[in-house]
């Protein structure tokens, strides 16, 4: 099933993996995007999924699957359905009425399409971090600490809320005007105040639908830089339609083509350099898309 | 002048043109001085109507006075009058402003398009009754319902007046605050759905703040309605004139009032000779309602400016 997608070295080293996560040693890659990565567990896997707008259908018979703590980038051209798998994972796709899922899509081995799963208790573990920059308009501090309340974490808010923006890279900018308003900052800073308040909740998965498409240069690399450090702590999934950015950040890429259909995915270093589908390498190298 | 200029020089088609389109601009111009020269005509003689009866009868007398009693006693205390208006403006708003709102929760964030389809328009034809029949509603039906509650209801009572008044405003709080609520971004609801947030999370906590501007201008435009509201209190309220007694709203709400514009048509539909003081205080009750509900404008105004939300 998952030879065409290259997924299966998982197995053998799944099991050495966790033993070190427990251990609280995994040793998480400083190659990163610069040589094959030590493969962990998967988090999310997508068999046979596919998925319909009405009748039109946007994914075609997705298989991936996507490892633990590392970026794995989905790219593809407009259309391709990158966008919808991202929003598949966390049951975003719920809230369109016209969407229809058929397949099957497991995180941590639990279709998350099952009949006795709660959307709600499912996204409180997989975070999200949208294409334009959509903090609340309230203040800084209860952007950040907008989740725990809704999800009545018994945390200490303060602590919490500093953390969070420290891990986005935003504290020093905005710690002096926590109760001023989000919508104040800048494009970036938004785009950092979403990421901590998605990290705020401590999920375990975050998926960003094309965080940086929206930025100037100077706060995508800063975004970039980021989602570099939370691959420390957190699965991120990002959709990207900029070749460069998934090359620069990320482990593994998905290539999806026109129609919904994942055509390749890989480490990737390989998908860059020697893809195994002719179609990919038209893609990557620009002939099309 | 060669042939490519003489085109654009004003000759006679062009000239022609030129002056129908400023025909169609005086006629346009004429159309929107009517309503200013109206609503201006319209403050005039209630001014100055107004200043004469207060040349009778101090304003200091009128506003403060607890006694209205025009043809009996000569006693033309405003006060009472506008405590059964508060009263009822005030038991309208028990019941709309929350139905109103909720209801609009409903339709902006719970319904499907298909349920919203139906229930909206049918709301609207709510706000579409004639309020003559919603006076004869109240009274015919409404109170004898009261009745059976509370035994010593009078025929003419405030409560039934104020439910009814509450029911003819709740199109008008909803459908101003579904459009509110309907234009939060949906990217707000996508965040906090990301969140982990619940459908009533989302609701309470993102799109009712965002659209608080919107939902308070609606509140103010209802309230100005129910103060203004004529027809309803006249048939249902009665015509009772009594200082309403903050302290015993029970007592004020089961027994008959007489708000300010029921005792304008009391007044105008009486035989009163229009040159009379009786006659004239029509005036000055007039203008006082326009005062109140000229500020309630002003306020709304305000309140909007203060609380609008820039998403962007």
């Amino acid at each position: 099933m998952a030879s065409e997608t290259g997924t299966e070295v998982t197995d053998e080293t799944s099991t050495e993996a966790s033993e070190q996560s427990l251990l609280g040693t995994t040793e998480v890659a400083d190659d990163r995007g610069a040589g094959p990565v030590a493969s962990t567990e998967t988090v999310i896997e997508a068999r046979h999924l596919d998925v319909f707008y009405d009748d039109v259908q946007a994914l075609q018979d997705v298989n991936i699957e996507i490892p633990e703590k590392q970026v794995t980038a989905m790219i593809g051209p407009s259309g391709c359905g990158k966008s919808t798998f991202l929003r598949s994972i966390n049951r975003m796709n719920d809230l369109v009425d016209a969407a229809r899922i058929e397949g099957e899509l497991l995180f941590r081995g639990k279709n998350v399409y099952d009949e006795d799963v709660d959307p709600v208790a499912l996204r409180r573990k997989i975070g999200m971090v949208f294409q334009h920059p959509n903090p609340f308009p309230k203040s800084i501090f209860d952007n950040v600490a907008y989740g725990l309340r809704v999800q009545d974490m018994d945390v200490d808010e303060q602590q919490v809320v500093e953390e969070s923006l420290k891990k986005a890279a935003l504290w020093d900018e905005v710690k002096d005007q926590l109760d001023q308003s989000a919508l104040d900052l800048s494009g970036g800073q938004q785009q950092r105040l979403c990421i901590a308040r998605a990290i705020a909740v401590d999920p375990e998965v975050i998926l960003m639908d094309e965080p940086a498409s929206a930025l100037d240069p100077i706060a995508t690399s800063k975004i970039e830089d980021l989602i570099d450090d939370l691959a420390e702590d957190y699965t991120v999934v990002i959709v990207t339609h900029n070749m460069q950015q998934a090359a620069r950040i990320s482990d593994k890429t998905a290539v999806f083509l026109t129609g919904g259909e994942l055509v390749e995915f890989d480490d990737t270093e390989k998908i860059f350099e020697n893809p195994e589908h002719q179609r990919v390498e038209d893609y990557i190298t620009g002939k099309f898309g | 002048m060669s042939s490519e200029t003489r085109d654009i020089v004003t000759d006679e088609t062009n000239a022609s043109r030129t002056a129908k389109e400023q025909t169609y601009r005086a006629i346009f111009l004429a159309c929107g001085i009517l309503s200013v020269l109206t609503t201006v005509a319209i403050i005039a003689t209630l001014f100055s109507d107004a200043l004469t009866f207060w040349s009778e009868v101090p304003i200091e007398d009128f506003l403060l006075g607890t006694n209205w009693s025009p043809q009996i006693e000569g006693s033309y205390g405003v006060l009472p009058l506008v405590s059964a208006t508060l009263l009822i403006t005030f038991g309208s708003a028990v019941v709309a402003l929350p139905i109103g709102v909720l209801t609009a929760i409903y339709l902006s964030e719970y319904a499907s398009d298909r349920t919203r389809s139906i229930l909206k328009p049918t709301l609207e034809i709510l706000a579409g009754v004639p309020t003559v029949v919603y006076g004869f509603f109240a009274l015919v039906y409404v109170t004898p319902a009261l009745g059976t509650i509370f035994p010593s209801i009078s025929t003419f009572n405030a409560l039934s007046a104020s439910l009814v008044v509450g029911i003819m405003i709740i199109p008008m709080v909803s459908s101003i605050s579904e459009d509110a609520m309907s234009a939060v971004p949906d990217s707000l609801r996508q965040a906090s759905y990301g969140l982990g947030a619940t459908k009533f999370e989302v609701s309470t906590t993102v799109v009712v703040p965002a659209a608080i501007s919107g939902i308070f201008s609606s509140f103010i435009l209802a309230l100005s309605r129910a103060i203004g509201e004529t027809m309803i209190v006249t048939i249902a309220a009665g015509s009772n004139a009594r200082l309403i007694d903050p302290l015993d709203p029970f007592s004020a709400f089961l027994n008959s009032v007489e708000p300010m514009t029921a005792a304008m048509i009391n007044i105008g539909k009486s035989d009163v000779d229009p040159g009379s003081l009786t006659y004239k205080s029509l005036f000055a009750i007039g203008l006082t309602l326009f005062a109140i509900t000229f500020v309630m404008n002003v306020v709304s105004n305000l309140v909007a400016e203060r609380y609008r939300e820039e998403y962007e």
